[in-house]
């Protein structure tokens, strides 16, 4: 731990901030249709969560080689500044999106962060279109509708089989399959976040001369990571689980399970067979699927646009602000210490336009309560829609016409 | 620009397959577990004695399959 410069410590801190904002970010994927199902409580959720997070982080020591999987030239060095400016960026479009209440994916925002600092610093040379496009762009087109379409097929299929059970006689059995699968997802999703801050700080170590190259991560670092992680992940991001679990689409316990095993096999899937698809995305997709997947269930497809827009613009978001953010600190001292200060002040302003509404345990799961109505039109439409719409017809057909009359209530996340 | 759509393919089909699956195989095991509902029961009502605890090895197989899944999803973390 000798000899960490100042910079090198400032790069280590803000790589624990965006930590914790990743699992502060992604607890909603896991977590959101357990909670409102009701399978779990909502503390007793988030902590499980957490705690998954950390066991996950020390789970796997297979560091990633590259933080950016190849998608920045990295062989030349890529400087701690650099890296800095990237993580800035990334935490506040994490925050933003938070507020927002939208689900998007945080490493998509490290990406765009990274490559955004890169290319105010280095130039586009140092930028590989190709895997942008691989890693980035198929996938987040392709992870929706995979997931998607399985949790459709699977939800159709669970009430086609279980249709002459009492639906309160089944709940119990698909809270307790849900709780499972959303497990899986929470250890998987650990494994894999907490590694990419550890590899970023590992980078910054070895940039820095601490560590030497190609080492794995030292233990403290492991140890941090996964508390950072494991913290924010507990805070819980209340705003993205209520969108998530509430104002896409109404989830029922069925769906819920079925869109959580098709989440949690979609993720394992694809990152054993090496076509890494984004867990937020994936979760998104499968929540999706599930409401299209019950007779009369309806998708918000206004919240689902705003969603969908928040992914397409992480990446250049992200980017702007952390080509910003490394002009600035590429001055020397004086940038370093006025990104910092600027990206505190932001994230401060941030927290403190979501105290004017603030989404918490406590209201998580009564979208139509307390803030209010807004979401009444929404329901309006959805009882309208359910007794026009014959019951067996596909909900394709139902729903996809609510598209313009449901625009305006966009109930899920007026804060 | 090369787009490796076999991969791609494969996790659609692998996702697919699993989840359908895993999902009919817990539906299964909450058939068998549960009653009928009333109307059902009825009809019902004069063949399930001797099937009821069939129905309940039966489910518990699946069950017990589920688990089988989840571990092994454990095992992918894992190694």
């Amino acid at each position: 731990m000798e000899n960490i410069t100042l910079l090198i410590g400032i790069v280590i801190v803000t790589a624990l901030v965006f930590d914790f904002t990743n699992g502060f970010h992604d607890t909603a994927n896991a977590m959101a249709t357990t909670i409102s199902t009701g399978a779990l409580k909502p503390k007793t959720a988030v902590a499980m969560s957490a705690a998954l997070n950390l066991v996950g982080a020390f789970l796997s020591v297979e560091v990633a080689k590259t933080i950016s999987g190849g998608i920045i030239d990295e062989s030349a060095g890529i400087r701690p500044e650099v890296i800095f400016a990237g993580l800035v960026g990334a935490i506040v479009w994490n925050l933003l999106t938070w507020l927002a209440g939208l689900p998007s994916s945080s490493s998509h925002a490290l990406f765009g962060g990274l490559i955004g600092a890169t290319v105010a610093s280095v130039g586009f040379d140092a930028v590989n279109a190709d895997k942008v496009v691989m890693k980035v762009l198929i996938p987040a087109v392709a992870a929706p509708i995979v997931a998607g379409i399985a949790a459709t097929v699977a939800t159709r299929l669970t009430y086609r089989l279980a249709k002459n059970r009492d639906e309160r006689d089944t709940a119990k059995g698909y809270r307790a399959g849900q709780i499972a699968s959303a497990a899986l997802v929470s250890l998987a999703h650990g494994t894999n976040d907490a590694q990419k801050t550890m590899g970023v700080i590992t980078l910054a170590l070895v940039a820095g001369g601490v560590v030497a190259p190609h080492s794995d991560p030292p233990m403290w670092v492991i140890v941090s990571a996964g508390l950072a992680i494991a913290l924010g992940t507990y805070l819980g991001g209340w705003r993205i689980i209520q969108t998530l679990g509430k104002g896409l689409t109404d989830i029922k316990p069925a769906q819920g399970f079925a869109a959580q095993t098709g989440a949690a096999t979609v993720i394992l899937a694809s990152s054993h067979i090496g076509f890494a698809l984004s867990t937020t995305q994936v979760c998104s997709g499968s929540i999706m699927g599930a409401g299209l997947g019950r007779k009369g269930g309806v998708v918000r497809w206004s919240t689902a646009g705003r969603m969908v827009a928040a992914w397409g613009l992480t990446l250049p978001a992200a980017g702007l602000v952390a080509a910003g953010a490394a002009l600035l600190a590429e001055q020397g001292d004086w940038g370093i210490a006025t990104v910092a200060v600027l990206g505190l002040a932001v994230s401060a302003g941030i927290w403190a336009a979501s105290r004017r509404k603030p989404v918490t345990h406590d209201n998580v799961n009564d979208l139509n309560e307390p803030q209010g109505i807004a979401a009444e039109p929404a329901g309006v439409v959805t009882a309208a829609l359910q007794a026009v719409a014959p019951p067996p017809a596909g909900p394709l057909a139902p729903a996809a016409p609510a598209a313009p009359t449901a625009t305006v209530p966009a109930p899920a996340t007026t804060g | 620009m090369h787009i490796d759509w076999a991969a791609l393919g494969q996790v659609f089909g692998v996702s697919l397959v699993v989840t359908v699956g895993l999902v009919g195989v817990f539906t299964l095991g909450i058939v068998g577990t549960s009653r009928k509902t009333e109307t059902a029961g009825a009809t019902a009502a004069t063949s399930t004695d001797g099937s009821g605890a069939l129905a309940r090895t039966g489910a518990y197989a699946c069950f017990a399959l589920c688990a089988a899944a989840v571990g092994y999803g454990i095992y992918l973390i894992v190694a």
